[in-house]
């Protein structure tokens, strides 16, 4: 990245910091509300100190591995769903209700079917994160050219192949978006999850910190879960613009 | 390839039936080049992806050296109006492609890609992606591919007819060129009259949908340079009277003069 290209991209946010120092200061809004973010940074060092390091860590662990889990399931569900009409007459209904469902609804009955740990964690993260990856393969999958299916089975490309080597990288730049989606949605939900009832995670902290009316302390995690959350989706554009550099 | 009797019925999911062919009956010699001319919607297309094995057929039979024709297979080579190039392929792996699917020797394989990219004057652009190419240099990728696998025939769908004017007269003549150096069986489906006068030496004209066969016309000619055929009597003659035949018909298709 060029200099010039950096400074348009961090100038909006400077701005932005210097807005919410200025407003802060101004005492026209009160402390508890917004901080200033110099007493935010001084609390990040604090906490970076203590415990934050390992909410976050467990956070981010639940995250990654629902994610990780609902990204090869979702595209193997997705492309079957879309290849074989068995599976799509017994998928789609059962797709097409969860897709409107909001997932952020289920976390009280994850709560009672498998209890405040990990685990309803973990599966309300999967099931969030599965249905925009089966969506995203499965209109990849149908939306590829029916002249690229019929070329490769002229060439003598068997109907496994076609399937492996045509319709699982002509469904990729779909499936990124709805990856990219996923990456999203499973941080929300890690939150949401966690600010409801928790042992630990970010999302608990920050719950704990606003209980205790530690409220610099509250945007300090806001800001921390915020800046993985950046990282991981310019990591994951930057991974599609690898798979995808055919498109130019 | 003997078409014989072929009738196909589009069924859409809602609304009647389309019928799109009627009767076809077509014997296309070895080695010929023949061109399926007609007004948009005739179903000439859809005779082509029957003979090609993409469709099913519903009624009638299609046979190439007395097989019957049952699905896709690398005898029948096809060439697709937008191309259909693999596009998350290299122009190498997209020629490659066909190859692979067969027990060749690793440097055979090569060898005879690269002559394929060659004779379509490709060379040098080996690693390039489609995205990067022009429309005129991806049927380029499109025939090389196709004819890497040497099919006994190749099927023709409008290959170009994306092309502009230019482009497309240089690709005519190097299509000529290449069938005249190794002649296989061609079905070319174009609505250029020009364009099939020129590149065929058979011309199957269809009507307007219901699709039956009209006439065929021979177009042979003594001259070879493309540019001599152009600025001859004959040729001239052929245009006039395939254009007579198939003018009837656009204006039954409703498509305004548009063939």
């Amino acid at each position: 990245m060029t200099a010039a290209l950096f400074l348009s991209r961090a100038t909006p946010l400077l701005i932005l910091a210097l807005a919410w120092e200025a407003a802060a200061r101004s005492g026209l809004i009160s402390d508890y509300a917004l901080p200033t973010l110099t007493s935010v940074a001084v609390t990040f060092v604090d906490l970076a100190a203590g415990d934050l390091y390992y909410h976050t860590a467990r956070s981010i662990w639940r995250g990654m591995l629902a994610f990780a889990a609902a990204v090869p399931l979702g595209i193997a569900a997705g492309i079957l769903i879309a290849w074989f009409l068995p599976v799509r007459i017994l998928l789609k209904p059962i797709l097409q209700c969860l897709y409107p469902m909001p997932k952020s609804a289920l976390i009280p009955l994850t709560i009672i079917w498998i209890g405040i740990g990990d685990s309803s964690k973990i599966a309300l993260i999967f099931l969030g994160c599965l249905v925009p990856i089966v969506m995203s393969a499965f209109n990849g999958a149908r939306g590829v050219d029916q002249t690229l299916l019929w070329t490769a089975r002229s060439l003598g490309a068997s109907e496994r192949q076609v399937l492996w080597e045509i319709v699982v990288p002509g469904a990729l730049p779909e499936i990124m978006n709805g990856i990219r989606t996923a990456l999203a949605l499973s941080f929300i939900l890690m939150v949401a999850a966690e600010l409801i009832i928790a042992n630990d995670g970010i999302g608990y902290l920050i719950n704990l910190l606003g209980e205790a009316g530690e409220y610099s302390g509250m945007f300090a995690g806001v800001i921390t879960i915020s800046a993985i959350g950046f990282a991981a989706d310019r990591g994951c554009v930057a991974l599609t613009r690898w798979l995808l550099a055919w498109r130019e | 390839m003997a078409i014989s009797g072929v009738m196909h019925e589009y069924r859409p999911p809602r609304g009647r039936p389309v019928l799109a062919l009627d009767g076809i009956s077509l014997d296309v010699r070895e080695r010929e080049f023949l061109a399926l001319l007609g007004p948009s919607g005739c179903g000439k297309s859809t005779l082509l992806y029957l003979a090609g094995g993409f469709m099913a057929l519903q009624q009638g039979s299609i046979a190439v050296n007395g097989r019957p024709v049952r699905g896709p297979g690398p005898d029948r080579g096809i060439v697709f109006q937008n191309f259909a190039l693999f596009p998350w392929k290299t122009v190498r792996q997209n020629v490659l492609y066909g190859l692979e699917k067969r027990a060749l020797p690793r440097d055979e394989r090569h060898s005879r890609a690269q002559h394929f990219i060659d004779l379509v004057h490709l060379t040098g652009f080996e690693e390039s992606y489609p995205s990067q190419l022009s429309g005129g240099m991806k049927q380029r990728v499109a025939i090389a591919r196709t004819l890497a696998t040497e099919p006994d025939t190749l099927l023709m769908d409008e290959p170009f007819g994306a092309l502009d004017a230019q482009t497309r007269t240089i690709m005519q003549d190097e299509l000529l060129s290449i069938w005249r150096s190794s002649p296989t069986t061609v079905i070319f489906v174009t609505h250029d009259v020009r364009e099939a006068v020129l590149l065929a030496k058979r011309v199957a004209v269809m009507t307007a949908r219901p699709g039956r066969l009209k006439e065929i016309v021979d177009t042979d000619f003594a001259a070879t340079d493309s540019a001599d055929v152009q600025r001859s009597r004959e040729y001239a003659d052929k245009v006039d009277y395939i254009w007579s035949l198939v003018r009837e018909e656009a204006i039954a298709a409703g498509a305004g003069g548009r063939l």
